[in-house]
């Protein structure tokens, strides 16, 4: 097996999870209603979660740094989460939106993980993919709702499509290995990936009465995967580590 | 106090004046009596009924505005293990808002209602809440005491007389009890690890001594008292007796960790009883009063998430089926 392709592929995959955890606990206190709320403080803890058992593969099968090094003692630019994830949650409908367009490509990446021949992520990936079905759901329900709701509701959901859509495309941003992870049945890859997830989201956006995007190749939002971020990435490390870089390095919390 | 049993003033002279119904009285008072739980369609005084949607409310309210100076150290806290305790712990605050607000309804006020009174000022949610949680260490001593102390009141009013409120508690009480022990393993690590961890929980349990003491309200011989509300099982214990049972369960296990807490004169006596010196009760009736440290803060927060989502919310209401696309 060509370790370094998976390994690349565990950490994009837990980055993104990590760091879109943490803008979904964001939402944690001040939700429209309570119930979204709780919602979006489950789906915080999938996904942290999420992350935190893709990073102890890479500690325990690749001898990489363990979970929480992984995730509260690196530096910006060694992370490889899409620019997508790590953008600020703005209103609801841009969170709702991110929430749709990345957890459908979610439940279809861990879906066809399910069949890789590196089998720790093949079993990670069919208990993962079961929590991820009912984010997806959530996303469903709040899209049709919101899109078919009010004038208003209806606007702002085309709108935070339209602003979404070149981040959203990328995150399937190609990798270095993308023939290696193929070759070797480990992972199909980010165009399969694409193509399967456009042709699950658009019949649900146009039943919901919204204008899917016209894809401009140029405008689609590239670096996360080597390493160039938003300017929003570093603060919110910034503030992740706040308490770690506080103390010695030593420090248990 | 986080639905506080004290009256007001107006409150305990109405309490007492108003008449009901002599059979009705009696009947409700014996099922009370015979250990039975009050449900929403049963009948109840004005009075019982009132001061239930306060109390629940109030409770209702200080669990959502609870999940404000915690909800702040989700997004720092420094390992796996206590973000994702954490996320849960605020998760269930938030959920024990909810089934508050469900309880408080079964009486008659909207979730709408209370939620407005609570961003006009009018109902209140506990002083705790009203100061700020300025380093990771706030986060464990809250986790620890300021749950603690919760428990403390809710268990205890879950023996109360209305069903959907007693309810409520048992399952909030059940959940409050995982809240605890992760608020003391945070302690102990703290307490035991580097000099700066020490420091700034020695320094936590410095600044929250005193609104834990103002916690259970105000002294026995400063509150309005109603016995109609102990009769009732609204009220069932007092103020001091709570906070003694708290600093009984809590002091001994702060000091083991040769933690200390700013007061010389806080010691036990012969009798069981705690003595400590005056917490300052005008600063508990300041910051009730709206001049707490974090007051404006707290409902600001509310204010804007309230704002911001009303167009989720009517577009929620709003079902689809009737949407019609405009012509033009």
């Amino acid at each position: 097996m060509n370790n370094l392709a998976i390994k690349d592929l565990l950490l994009k995959m837990a980055d993104d999870a990590l760091i879109i955890g943490h803008r979904n606990s964001e939402w944690t206190g001040i939700g429209p209603i309570l119930e979204e709320d709780l919602a979006f403080s489950s789906m915080a803890q999938d996904k942290i979660g999420h992350a935190q058992a893709l990073y102890s593969i890479l500690h325990e099968t690749f001898g990489e740094a363990d979970a929480d090094t992984l995730a509260f003692k690196r530096e910006e630019k060694d992370f490889k989460c899409c620019q997508f994830v790590e953008q600020p949650i703005g209103e609801y409908d841009f969170s709702i939106v991110r929430h749709f367009l990345f957890d459908h490509a979610e439940l279809i990446r861990y879906d066809m993980l399910t069949l890789s021949s590196f089998q720790q992520l093949a079993q990670l990936a069919r208990k993962v993919k079961g929590e991820i079905k009912y984010h997806v759901m959530h996303a469903d329900i709040f899209v049709k709702k919101l899109s078919l709701g009010t004038e208003e509701s209806k606007a702002r959901m085309q709108s935070s499509l339209n602003y979404a859509w070149h981040m959203a495309l990328g995150i399937f941003e190609k990798g270095e290995f993308e023939g290696e992870l193929a070759s070797e049945n480990i992972f199909a890859g980010e165009e399969e990936l694409k193509k399967r997830w456009l042709e699950k989201i658009t019949p649900i956006l146009e039943a919901a009465g919204l204008k899917v995007p016209l894809t401009e190749d140029s405008k689609i939002v590239y670096g996360g995967r080597k390493g160039f971020h938003s300017e929003y990435l570093k603060p919110l490390l910034d503030e992740m580590c706040e308490v770690v870089r506080s103390d010695e390095a030593t420090a248990e919390w | 106090m986080y639905g506080s049993t004290n009256l007001s003033e107006e409150d305990a002279r109405r309490m007492n004046t108003t008449v009901e119904d002599p059979e009705k009285l009696e009947a409700f008072e014996a099922r009370i009596a015979r250990g039975e739980k009050i449900e929403p369609q049963d009948w109840m005084p004005v009075e019982y009924r009132k001061q239930l949607i306060r109390m629940i409310e109030q409770h209702a309210h200080s669990e959502i505005v609870g999940a404000l100076p915690e909800g702040t150290w989700i997004t720092r806290a420094p390992n796996f293990r206590r973000k994702l305790a954490l996320i849960a712990k605020v998760q269930d605050e938030v959920g024990h808002g909810q089934l508050l607000y469900s309880a408080a309804e079964t009486l008659g006020k909207t979730r709408e209602e209370m939620m407005n009174d609570l961003l006009s000022g009018k109902s209140k949610y506990s002083n705790v809440f009203n100061y700020p949680a300025n380093t990771w260490a706030d986060i464990a001593v809250i986790g620890f005491l300021v749950d603690g102390a919760a428990i403390v009141n809710q268990t205890i009013n879950s023996k109360g007389s209305y069903g959907p409120y007693c309810r409520a508690l048992e399952r909030i009480c059940y959940e409050e009890s995982f809240h605890l022990k992760q608020g003391h393993d945070n302690v102990v690590y703290l307490a035991t690890g580097t000099k700066h961890q020490r420091a700034i929980l020695q320094d936590a349990i410095n600044r929250w001594y005193r609104p834990l003491l103002h916690f259970f309200g105000p002294p026995d011989v400063q509150s309005a008292h109603s016995e109609k509300l102990m009769k009732w099982k609204v009220k069932l214990a007092s103020n001091d007796d709570m906070r003694n049972q708290f600093l009984d369960m809590y002091v001994p296990k702060i000091l083991e960790l040769d933690i200390t807490f700013p007061d010389p004169n806080l010691k036990k006596n012969e009798d069981g009883i705690w003595e400590f010196s005056d917490p300052d009760w005008d600063e508990f009736k300041r910051v009730i009063n709206g001049d707490g440290p974090c007051n404006a803060e707290r409902i600001a927060v509310r204010k804007f998430a309230e704002e911001a989502g009303r167009w989720v919310r009517q577009a929620l209401m709003n079902p689809s089926e009737k949407y019609q696309v405009p012509l033009a």
